[in-house]
């Protein structure tokens, strides 16, 4: 396996990007899972296909844009939902979450539609559903790695607002915080991350990676940059174990990514539950 | 013997109304009204805060109690003039010099995974800025708030491990990091064990004592807080009272009565 990394540029190519991506999903995973919008990820990805679709259509249809990669449009259409996302919650004041059914449904149809007008990328879309580990490409990874300092440099420089802003909202904004601007970025980023993860773990299962790992967290952290360290371990071990199980077994590695995640979360739910009853025994 | 003991409380009181007479206006709010949407709430407002005050907002359900803090701490734009420590409100860059403290019920998830160190150094946010990190000697800060609120053992606790009165106790260190000068409380004994609110009105009452903590509490209960409080305000969309807690008091209580509108009981 460590021969095949060393030798294919692919294979670098992948586990590069999945280890950073292991990185970058959970830390903004924490954030968004504290502040209930884990279906807001969901709505995100759906609409970054209808952008990956879109990309695909053009660049079969206009000879000029087929070197276009479609992970680009793929992003501008995330950042564009994701802005639309926040307009259609300050209209819907007392329904907020109305925004993501009609975002996601507007994404998924809109990628229906670009799917059924092109013919013959059927393999590039499983590649983009489920994710891939042979058609990363080094233009791919840069990309990766571009969100992926983005991503650090926005947490390192907002970490204590975005605390304050997830534990208590209506104190973050007497204190005078720019609230809305705040939110706004952050789910920009929210946007890019998940572009950037689509190709590694395939658009129908970003949100596992973003949710699923702080999921396991949350059940034995002491506190939330604790939460942060592990949810960061378990994603990265998901990440791992299941690109290694993808290649082995030639498998979508964004399914292998997930089932380990759950296996994670099952082991972790498990042995919480035999302290817990050990604490009581004694 | 007891004419020392009159004159004593007579200099007592002079010397109480001289700190009063130096003390800067900490909040003014002139004319202020206020309706969401069509329903008037608050009309015509106009009342001064001191500094070193300990005032108590009260009123019946639905009187803009509430709103009237919401207001003073800029989460809603009413019309009129308010001024805070001397500046237009809308000039006023010191939001860390307020420091608020909400109803715990709809204040947090009590399931974040936060520990009481971490949720009381956020209250330090406004102050260092955005962009920065938080200065060296913080954890000093924290061990200091948490000591102050009488809550130093429980600093690696997650906060939804706390009681709801102990939970309340972390937000007033929270508030009191960032060293303000106005604290500002909207009823925060709800949901608090009985046995614990009279203990923290006493720590509130000790830190507008010692520490010259400007102090507005909304509240339903006037009797636990009766020893710290100064001043009272009662508020029914318009001021009714504003004024020493004793006058408050020596108030009929058919009048006090009348303006509860009759439903609530006032001892």
């Amino acid at each position: 396996m460590i021969d095949a990394i060393l030798n294919y540029e692919f294979l670098q190519n992948a586990f590069i990007s999945g280890i950073i991506i292991g990185i970058i999903a959970p830390l903004l995973g924490v954030f968004i899972v504290v502040r209930r919008m884990s279906l807001i990820a969901d709505a995100l990805s759906h609409v970054t296909l209808a952008g990956i679709t879109g990309s695909l259509f053009l660049s079969q249809s206009v000879a000029s844009l087929a070197v276009l990669n479609p992970m680009y449009l793929g992003m501008l259409a995330a950042v564009g939902g994701s802005v639309l996302i926040e307009r259609l919650r300050s209209v819907y004041k007392h329904y907020e979450e109305l925004a993501i059914p009609i975002i996601m449904s507007a994404g998924i149809g809109l990628s229906a539609i670009f799917i059924s007008l092109a013919s013959g990328f059927n393999t590039d879309v499983m590649g983009y559903l489920f994710g891939t580990v042979s058609a990363v490409s080094r233009q791919d990874l840069f990309v990766v790695i571009g969100i992926a300092i983005i991503v650090i440099v926005f947490l390192t420089c907002l970490y204590k607002e975005l605390f304050v802003l997830s534990f208590d909202e209506e104190y973050a904004k007497a204190s005078g915080l720019p609230a809305k601007g705040i939110h706004l970025l952050f789910i920009i980023v929210v946007a890019l991350t998940i572009a950037a993860s689509m190709r590694i773990v395939g658009i129908l299962l970003v949100s596992s990676l973003i949710t699923l790992p702080v999921a396991s967290a949350m059940r034995i952290a002491k506190g939330f940059k604790a939460t942060i360290i592990y949810s960061i371990i378990f994603g990265e071990l998901a990440v791992i174990i299941g690109l290694v199980v993808a290649f082995y077994l030639n498998l979508a590695p964004g399914g292998t990514i997930v089932v380990t995640s759950i296996l994670i979360l099952v082991i972790v739910i498990l042995v919480k539950k035999m302290n817990v009853r050990k604490e009581n025994n004694q | 013997m007891n004419t020392v003991y009159l004159q004593n409380v007579n200099r007592n009181d002079y010397e109480l109304e001289r700190r009063e007479m130096m003390n800067r206006t900490l909040i003014e709010l002139n004319n202020v009204s206020f309706q969401y949407e069509s329903t008037p709430v608050l009309h015509n407002i106009s009342m001064k805060v001191e500094e070193g005050d300990f005032l108590a907002i009260l009123g019946p359900n639905g009187s803009g109690k509430s709103t009237l803090l919401k207001i003073i701490l800029g989460l809603l734009k009413p019309t009129g003039d308010i001024k805070l420590f001397g500046e237009s409100m809308n000039s006023f860059q010191h939001r860390e010099w307020i420091g608020y403290v909400s109803q715990k019920s709809n204040a947090f998830n009590t399931a974040f995974p936060a520990t009481v160190e971490e949720v009381v150094q956020s209250g330090l946010t406004k102050k260092v800025g955005i962009f920065k990190r938080l200065p060296k000697d913080t954890n000093k800060k924290v061990d200091d708030v948490l000591r102050a609120v009488g809550m130093e053992e429980f600093k690696k606790r997650t906060i939804g491990q706390l009681s709801g009165g102990q939970q309340q106790r972390v937000f007033i260190a929270r508030a009191l990091i960032s060293e303000p000068k106005l604290l500002v409380l909207d009823e925060p004994t709800v949901g608090v064990d009985m046995k614990n609110v009279q203990s923290f009105y006493d720590m509130l009452g000790s830190l507008n004592k010692e520490r010259n903590l400007t102090i507005i509490l909304v509240t339903h209960d006037i009797e636990t807080p009766a020893n710290q409080i100064r001043h009272i305000l009662f508020l029914n969309q318009k001021i009714l009272f504003h004024g020493k807690k004793e006058q408050y008091y020596k108030m009929p209580k058919e009048q006090i009565y009348e303006w509860y509108g009759h439903s609530v009981r006032t001892n």
